[in-house]
Order: C-alpha cells, then structure tokens, then sequence
C-alpha cells in the first residue's frame, strides 16, 4: 500500500530543523569535544579546547554559526518502499537548502563550474543527494553542512586484498598525518570500505554521519575502530594541529561487499564542527 | 601578549613560533579568489586594492553579518594561497593570519621580509568574528563573501605559526 508524503512538508520541515544545523554542536559531538579537556596537559591544547567552547557558547548566545565554513549540502534520503512523493522531491529539497542559506545568514559556497567559471549560485545550491531505499512506510532525510578544510584533506586508495587489516591501517593513519592541522582537529574520521571507488567514498561520508556513541556491529570492525582512533590520538597533531592528545573524536567504519580482486579504503575526513540534523515525514 | 598592527611591526621580530598573541589593529581581508585577482592585477602592473606595504592578510570568508558587525569569521586553510603569498610578501606584507601548514616557499619569503604567520583557531567562527569592530568594503564585491574588505579587530588571539626566523609551530 502506498503513502503519499507532501513535498512541501518535506520542505518546511527541513527549514524549520536547519535553523540550528550551522549554529549548534550535535550533543554527541559537543560532549567528546569538551571532554577532550580531561586528556590533555600541554598548554597550547588546552587553550585550543578553551576557544572551540567560547566559540560554541558565542554561536549559541549570538545566534552566528561556529564556523564561517557552513559547507555544500550533503544529503542522505532514505524512502520507504511504500512510499510515494506528491511532486519533485529534489526540488523541494534544494529549495529547503536555499531558504535556509539566506533566511539563516549561512555562507553560500557553492560555484557552478568547477574549472572554468567557478561562479557563485548564491543559494548553496545544488546539493549532493544520495538516496535508498528501505522497508518502511515513510521517509527519513539527514541534512550535512560539510565544510571543505577537511573535505580536500580526503583521500581513496584501491587496496590490494593481500595488504589486509594492515593496508587499511596504514592508509587511515597517513591520511590522518596529512590532513593534520589542516582539517581543524579534533577530527571525526568516516572510513568505507569495500564496494567499488565510488561506493567506498559513500561510504565514508555515510559514516560520518553514524552517533558518536556508537560502533560498527560487526565487532572486528568495531575494535578496528577503537584501535585506530587510539594510533591516530598518538600521532601528537591534537587540538586545531597544535600538538595534544586529541587528534580524533571517533573513527566510525562502514563497509560493504567487494570484488574479489579489491580492497577499496576511502577516508572521508570531518573537522570537529561536525553539523547535521535529521528528519522524519511519515 | 597584545600586539597592535600594524603601529607595532617592528615587535613582530621579537615572537616565537608558538607564542599566544592577542591582535588589535587592522588587517584586511583576501581568500583564494581575492588572491588569483590581485595576482592578476600585478601582472597587468596595475596597483592593489589596498596598500599592501606594512598591511595584513586575513584568509577569511565570512558568512553574512545579519544583525551583527561581522559574520561568523574563522580562517581557511592558508595553503592554497602559498603559490600567491611570496610575491605579496615582497612588496611589503607583514602578517598574515590563516590556518594550516605553510610551503617552504613561503617561510623562506617570511624570513626575508620580516613577516609573520600567525595561525587562529580553525572552526571558532563565532569567537573571531567577535573580535571584529568593524567592517568596510575595499574591494571585489562581487565575490560576495570573499571579497576584500578592511577589518578593525580588538584582541584577536592567535598563535605565532611562524616567525621571523622561519621556526613552525607544527614542526617538532
């Protein structure tokens, strides 16, 4: 049995719940950020954790997003097999994004020609949506607002199979000791795995959006994660590259089948403002 | 520390990579596409937006001010102007605050010329764009928020990312 969804509560719905998507930290985000404090001795970290909370009480108070970054928009829409949309749901999603852009005084960085012209669309407009599907009878939309400091620092490898647990490893962590300073630690680091060059980046991206608190089911890939998040807390670069045990929040995987001749490792890198919210239209 | 620019560039000399400083002063504002232009204008021999002499660069792109003096204002990341910033070292530029690591192009035009990078806090937007008591439009307005304008800032902190010796304060 279908369930029709209005596209225009699909609309409103998103502009009402982006009004905070720039200006104010996810809890679980906030709360490994400013408890990065009990791990840290050397000074300059501290002042670093010091200025990210002034910072996110300033946005709070003021109503100004924590970072002028307020990135392109990601999105991930997950329909269910029931459903059916009343109109253009891709439409109304981008004019969601564009509205709230300008009614929230968020930056607009999006240009339209990536080469050549690189002129602003002065919406932040067109955004990158990926959809699935699943066996439920409405329709969830996660909302992105990620900022390119890290973005760029982002890197894919088309591991051998022979390289194992070890390739994978090794690819995250030099990753990691690239981006460095540069992708405004502490980080957040999505790993996909598997699937083919394109599918692990989603992957990746898809990871960064999984709680903080939580951890791949499969529990090899879970102390997978906790082990790499330990290597890369003992890599020094710590608090904005300023040396410090806290390098990273979380390293979440997420992985997928493979060929047989593959090992596909993206890592897709998020600085601490690490921005998103949720919807549901049932 | 304070340090009030550009009235007290001769104290650049005296900081370390690492040191805490707090800046007042002015300090204009130029990211990725402010700097293709104005390296555009130089080899046309035309003259810059601004002064560049004893002047500062802010690697920066607001969002919009809205109610507010300035928008939310934290730096991007300072390498991918490394290709620009030698040249606008050697006609006079003196600090620079951005974030991120520097080429080695950079740090030898910074020793040559007495200059400084300082490094602000990457992603505290909100805190540094409070720093900010005025705003006025210098140039290339249709690059929105890119474009350059003229900063007032009190008591911005930053760290010495590197200085006049050329140390790095991400190096060990």
């Amino acid at each position: 049995m279908s369930k029709v969804i209005s596209v225009n509560e699909v609309k409103e719905k998103l502009i009402a719940e982006m009004k905070n998507l720039c200006v104010v930290y996810p809890e679980d985000v906030y709360q490994r950020l400013f408890e990065a404090k009990n791990n840290e001795i050397n000074d300059r970290a501290l002042t670093a954790l010091k200025m990210l909370e002034d910072n996110a009480r300033i946005a709070k108070e003021k109503n100004i997003p924590i970072c002028q970054d307020t990135g392109m928009s990601i999105v991930f829409m997950h329909v269910g097999y029931g459903v059916c949309f009343d109109g253009d749901i891709n439409k109304a999603i981008n004019e969601a994004i564009a509205t709230s852009y300008e009614n929230y005084y968020l930056r607009k960085s999006v240009v339209d020609d990536p080469v050549f012209d690189r002129k602003n669309t002065k919406n932040n407009t067109p955004a990158i949506i990926y959809v699935d599907y699943n066996d439920t009878d409405y329709v969830e939309i996660e909302v992105m607002a990620k900022g390119f400091g890290s973005e760029n620092m982002s890197a894919i490898k088309m591991c051998k199979p022979a390289e194992g647990v070890k390739g994978v490893k090794d690819f995250v962590i030099d990753t990691v000791k690239k981006a460095g300073p540069n992708a405004c630690p502490p980080m957040i680091v999505g790993v996909g795995i598997g699937g083919t060059f394109d599918y692990a980046a989603r992957l990746s991206k898809k990871a960064l959006l999984r709680e903080l608190d939580t951890f791949n089911p499969d529990s090899r890939y879970r102390d997978l994660e906790n082990e790499l998040l330990e290597e890369i807390n003992k890599l020094n670069i710590g608090p904005l590259g300023l040396k410090g045990n806290t390098t990273a929040l979380k390293v979440n995987i997420e992985t997928y089948p493979t060929h047989i001749a593959g090992m596909p490792v993206a890592v897709n890198i998020c600085c601490h403002a690490s921005r998103h919210i949720r919807i549901q239209v049932r | 520390m304070k340090i009030n620019l550009p009235e007290e560039i001769e104290k650049l000399k005296d900081l370390q990579a690492g040191d805490f400083v707090e800046i007042s002063g002015t300090i204009y504002t130029a990211r990725d596409a402010a700097h293709k232009r104005m390296n555009e204008m130089l080899d046309r021999k035309e003259d810059l937006p601004f002064e560049i002499n004893n002047a500062g660069i802010y690697y920066v792109g607001p969002t919009p001010s809205g109610d507010n003096i300035y928008g939310s204002a934290g730096p991007t990341t300072s390498s991918r102007m490394d290709v620009y910033t030698p040249r606008l070292c050697d006609l006079g530029l003196k600090y620079i605050i951005g974030k991120g690591r520097r080429s080695d192009e950079v740090k030898e035009a910074l020793k040559r010329n007495d200059a400084v990078y300082f490094v602000a806090a990457g992603g505290a937007g909100a805190l540094l764009g409070s720093c900010v008591t005025k705003a006025e439009d210098v140039a290339f307005e249709d690059l929105l928020s890119e474009s350059i304008k003229k900063l007032t800032i009190k008591d911005f902190p930053v760290f010495v990312g590197i200085d006049t010796k050329g140390r790095d304060i991400y190096e060990d």
